[in-house]
């Protein structure tokens, strides 16, 4: 039988998405069902006086008003930060409390204050336009450069800090900073982005009198993990009166990790007001509420000898937490992004030293890469910049320092088990055409258009992640993944996992994974998940982690179908086990080519009875039943790497920014499905794309979301893309069993510095911020009309 | 959403006759629903103007394109006289934000409306559209009086927009890259008697540019307009540009506008 694995299939899901047979949360409907509308603070900061409910609560239709007052009245949890980091000195971050319903203060715009509950959702509008709420105004903190000298926003937080972090020897980065022939620095702004996830948050809550269970369907990447953290630290119902169901999700890229206020705030309410509830965000509370990416203000140096070798590393880095602490918020901005900042070179003497702070907007948290695009940012920008300024070529100084051999004890915290870095730069310079950039550049030159070439050589850390390493560094849980497989008597199979898919096609890939250890069609396999009912438990969907935690625990339950099904075949047969080989699955005796298909055996299992000559086919020890389950703990992350190249050209009259070729060359190790992972790409640079050029996210002084829609934030377009030529160098993990790494992150990672770096380069290596947009490109342009006037 | 009336009248007297200080007609609803949606405007009734047949559709004579008020953009893009007779509007209503902009959006709603960067109002009063109402004809010049203002009164409706013939014309665009309205859109017409130079997206409301359709009507060409500085003082300054980048855009279109006649 061919291996499916590596092979293009066509995605199961494409059918029902296509068709609109999706069944998002949205769909759902109970009967009997009232509808929740959130009311919002308007104001970025501002103490709440009181709450008056009571005009609301006599609206038609209103069956219910919640506060803040209720709710701390029930003794329900907030949100919660899932990673405790410490600062440098020592002492523990600081987080405040983060109610479901603000109490007392609003820390951001859209922040929920209230909730209500009626008959329909225009009631339930009209009731929310009624609750009056009693602000005192105050003054917003919003700059995060301004945040630790403004006034505290929160009891207990001095000077807005959550933590002033350290990762690596201070001491040693003066020293080789000492012996350097040139320090090259920048001052970097990563900008905030809104992850815009096509199908907005939602929920629908159904609590059972009866059995006093709540059932939440809701808009999450890891079901099971909300269903944790509203039990532990919520205390909404005890996990087995709480069942979470994330069916399909229209797209997370990171904003749906994190329990939020409404599914708290509905799951407790449902059980209060005894009816189910009905919550679909609109699209501004999408802008205003979901946690927002990024968000990071640099300075960063690099030491480096005239001969283009790296000798020190400096990151300085205020990280921008918003107004509260989430699930990953603490962590991007420290391990997911401080150890990758030195990027794929040996820099003997490094640090990074981040200061979190809170300010009076959207919280920040993990956004597609989290911490690993701020990383590579900033020193592909170094990088770039340092190549510029010693005059030596773009591509022969990233090799220069590439590490020589695998594996690669990167300078602050991974052992890269595996690459090969040079040859993934080769691969992308041909692809390119690097060495032709020249004539294009001029030819862009004689039709009046400035022409930039880009570089960025990036590795990062994903598949997380090793439960040790996570916990020792400050993680409140351990992130393994679990997976079952379940035959039934008939032959099919069930896949269980802890994953869940939100755009990332497990369908599919985990089916072909499957099929293949279990050496089946892959019709007769169904991949579950997004039920806290259904699968064992689950870690759920981001970092990468999916197919290099989550589908190895598939591999290994499949292994031990295997391993059963030979023990039963040998009963069967008649034979010792190690006469039984499994192959295509069949279970053959070797010595007398008799076989058992795998589907017999999985009947026979079901079967052990005995009667006349037929005799039990179950050996002894084992049971009845072909059902397996796994929990895999990888033993170290996995390190997707690879160098992109980007070519852009500007028309200097207006500052267009034309990205003409795009080129990326990625290493994730063994590929089960070229078709998924280049499509996991495409999406990956074209959000990196949209960073670098399109997305801006602007608070003005006071708070408000000035791009709360599509009017004004600009999400990337097809038409702003060219076609992107993409090409794998595939060394195979070593961390796994299948050879995988993960790819769900790496284009997003890669590209923002790729197309800053050619649009610098295209501008004469003027430095501009993100989003390169047309105005600012538009003055760089005239800037350089101006230098070049004098130098001529 | 707060309730409305929603009415289908089937003529225009009709619709007028249910026009109120607290009604929108609903044309495209491109603009009116999603202002219903945020709650930026609340009506007691809605009239649906849709299904009078007599404003929708293209007439085009030797000297003039009119084209009926719930003509969609998708439909003018499209026209193959239009195309003819006035590229320069065809290839404006293709440029019109989105496909489903444009398959719903219409003339009679863009011209209502009058948003400071919208597309049409540039070509009425470069190509001396005339407006007919229900009552009147208002000469374009007359018609756009401010930020979305215009000389409509109570329960007037506009049935068609008339363009004239110009002997050349172009439209340039630079999109606001979020919603693609203009930023600033420069419609050039060269008719028989003069040049407008008219101008959307840079002030509180459409504009001609005097000083550029004088250059050009002396002399026709994008050397005679080369270089010029426009004035920004009294131009947009918002987050998506500056007074100063808007001007130079101005001039570098209607730069572009010549060259492409
Ligand atoms: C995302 C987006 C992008 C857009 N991009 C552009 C662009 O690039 N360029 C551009 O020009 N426009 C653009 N528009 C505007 C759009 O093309 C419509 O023309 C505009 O929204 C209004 O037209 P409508 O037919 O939808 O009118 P409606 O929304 O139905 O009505 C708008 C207003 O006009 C009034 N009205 C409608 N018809 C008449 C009539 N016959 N007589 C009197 N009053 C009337 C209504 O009472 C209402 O007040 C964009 C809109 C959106 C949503």
């Amino acid at each position: 039988m061919a291996s499916l694995v590596g092979s293009r299939v066509e995605r199961k899901e494409d059918g029902r998405f296509l068709q609109g047979k999706g069944r998002y949360t949205a769909d759902i409907n109970i009967a009997n069902q009232t509808y929740a509308i959130f009311v919002r603070s308007p104001h970025a900061r501002a103490k709440i006086k009181g709450v008056d409910t009571s005009k609301a609560l006599k609206s038609s239709g209103v069956v219910g008003v919640l506060t803040g007052k209720e709710i701390a009245e029930d003794k329900i949890g907030g949100l919660i930060a899932g990673w405790a980091i410490r600062s440098e000195d020592g002492s523990e971050m600081k987080v405040p409390a983060n109610p479901p319903l603000a109490k007392d203060v609003a820390n951001f715009v859209g922040e929920p204050i209230a909730v209500v509950f009626a008959e329909t959702l225009d009631e339930a509008k009209e009731g929310a336009e009624k609750v009056k709420v009693d602000y005192k105004i105050l003054k917003a903190v919003v700059d995060p450069s301004d945040a630790m000298k403004s006034e505290a926003i929160h009891d207990g937080v001095d000077k807005n800090l959550c933590y002033d972090w350290l990762l690596g020897d201070r001491k040693a980065v003066d020293e080789a900073f000492a012996k350097a022939d040139k320090i090259i620095k920048v001052d970097l702004i990563n900008n905030r982005l809104v992850p815009n996830a096509m199908e907005p948050r939602a929920c629908v809550v159904d609590y059972n009198t009866a059995s006093e269970e709540i059932t939440l369907y809701t808009t999450s990447q890891n079901p099971h993990l909300s269903r944790l953290v509203m039990s532990a630290f919520g205390g909404v119902a005890p996990e087995n009166k709480l069942r979470v169901v994330a069916p399909d999700v229209g797209g997370g890229f990171g904003s749906k990790i994190n329990v939020y206020n409404e599914e708290i705030v509905c799951s407790w309410a449902s059980k209060k007001i005894e009816r189910p509830i009905k919550w679909v965000a609109e699209r501004t509370e999408s802008f205003l509420t979901d946690t927002h990416g990024r968000d990071h203000v640099t300075h960063a140096e690099l030491a480096v000898s005239n001969d283009g070798k790296f000798l020190g590393f400096k990151n300085e880095t205020i990280a921008n937490l918003g107004a509260y602490a989430r699930v990953f918020g603490t962590v991007t901005p420290t391990y997911l992004f401080g150890p990758c900042a030195t990027g794929v070179y040996t820099i003997p003497a490094a640090y990074s030293n981040v200061k979190a702070v809170y300010t009076n907007t959207a919280p920040v948290d993990a956004y597609r890469g989290a911490g690993r695009p701020e990383a590579t940012y900033t020193i592909e920008r170094l990088v770039e910049k340092a190549a510029m300024e010693l005059g030596i070529d773009k591509t022969e100084i990233r090799m220069k320092n590439f590490p020589s051999e695998f594996p690669f004890k990167q300078t602050l915290v991974h052992t890269v088990d595996s690459g090969d870095y040079v040859a993934g730069l080769e691969k992308a310079k041909q692809m390119a055409d690097y060495s032709g950039f020249e004539a294009r550049r001029k030819k862009s030159e004689a039709s009046g258009k400035l022409r930039g070439i880009g570089v960025s050589s990036y590795f990062e850390a994903c598949g997380i992640a090793p439960s040790a390493a996570v916990m020792s560094l400050g993680c409140g849980v351990g992130l393994w993944e679990s997976a079952e497989v379940r035959f039934n008597p008939t032959g099919q199979i069930s896949v269980f996992t802890g994953a869940h898919s939100h755009g990332q096609s497990h369908d599919t890939t985990f089916a072909q994974i499957a099929a293949d250890e279990l050496g089946v069609p892959m019709e007769n396999i169904d991949v579950v998940h997004g039920d806290t009912d259904k699968g064992t438990f689950g870690m759920g969907t981001y970092g990468s982690r999916s197919l290099t935690v989550g589908g190895i625990a598939i591999v290994n339950a499949c292994k031990k179908i295997v391993a059963k099904g030979k023990r039963v075949a040998a009963k069967m047969l008649e034979v010792n086990e190690d006469e039984i080989e499994f192959k295509d699955g069949e279970f053959v005796a070797l010595k007398s080519n008799k076989k058992k298909t795998i589907g017999e055996i999985a009947f026979a299992c079901y079967l052990p009875g005995q009667r006349d000559e037929m005799k039990s086919p179950i050996p002894e020890g084992d049971e009845p039943g072909l059902i397996e389950s796994s929990f895999f703990d990888p033993a170290n992350f996995s390190f997707p790497a690879g160098s992109h190249i980007c070519e852009v050209e500007i028309d200097p009259d207006t500052g267009n920014v034309k990205v003409e070729k795009y080129t990326a060359v990625d290493d994730f190790g063994r590929i089960v499905n070229p078709m998924i992972v280049e499509g996991q790409v495409h999406g990956g640079i074209a959000q990196g794309i949209g960073q670098a050029l399109h997305e801006n996210t602007q608070y003005d002084e006071t708070g408000q979301l000035m791009t709360a829609s599509y009017m004004d934030y600009t999400m990337p377009r097809a038409d702003n893309f060219p076609e992107f030529n993409l090409g794998f160098t595939c060394t195979h993990a070593t961390s796994n069993p299948l050879g995988v790494k993960g790819c769900g992150e790496a284009g997003a990672i890669a590209s923002p510095p790729t197309v800053m770096n050619a649009v610098i380069d295209a501008l004469g290596g003027q430095e501009i911020s993100m989003p390169a947009t047309a105005e600012k490109v538009w003055k760089a342009c005239k800037t350089l009309k101006k230098s070049n006037a004098k130098a001529a | 959403m707060k309730t409305f009336n929603y009415h289908v009248p089937k003529a225009v007297k009709e619709a007028s006759k249910l026009a109120s200080t607290s009604s929108a007609f609903l044309a495209g609803g491109m603009t009116t629903i999603p202002s219903l949606k945020l709650g930026l405007a609340t009506y007691k009734d809605i009239i649906d103007i849709k299904s009078i047949k007599k404003l929708s559709g293209i007439k085009v004579s030797g000297k003039s394109v009119t084209i009926g008020a719930t003509t969609k953009h998708a439909e003018v893009a499209a026209s193959k006289e239009v195309q003819k007779a006035i590229p320069a509007l065809a290839k404006l209503a293709g440029n019109i934000g989105d496909a489903q902009v444009r398959n719903r959006g219409t003339i009679g709603g863009s011209i209502s409306n009058n948003d400071p960067s919208a597309c049409y109002p540039s070509a009425c009063m470069a190509l001396n559209a005339t407006i007919h109402t229900n009552s009147r004809k208002i000469s374009a010049s007359k018609f756009f009086t401010g930020m979305f203002e215009t000389a409509l009164k109570k329960g007037e409706l506009v049935e068609a927009v008339e363009f004239e013939v110009p002997e050349k014309a172009d439209y340039q665009k630079h999109p606001n890259p979020a919603s693609r309205y203009a930023i600033i859109g420069v419609f050039v017409a060269k008719n028989k008697k003069e040049v407008n130079v008219a101008v959307t997206g840079a002030k509180s409301s459409v504009y001609i540019d005097k000083d550029l359709s004088k250059k050009l009507t002396s002399s026709f060409s994008s050397s005679s307009i080369e270089g010029i500085k426009l004035d920004h003082s009294e131009m947009n300054s918002d987050m998506h540009a500056s007074s100063e980048y808007r001007a130079n855009l101005v001039s570098l279109y209607a730069k572009k506008a010549v060259e492409a006649c």
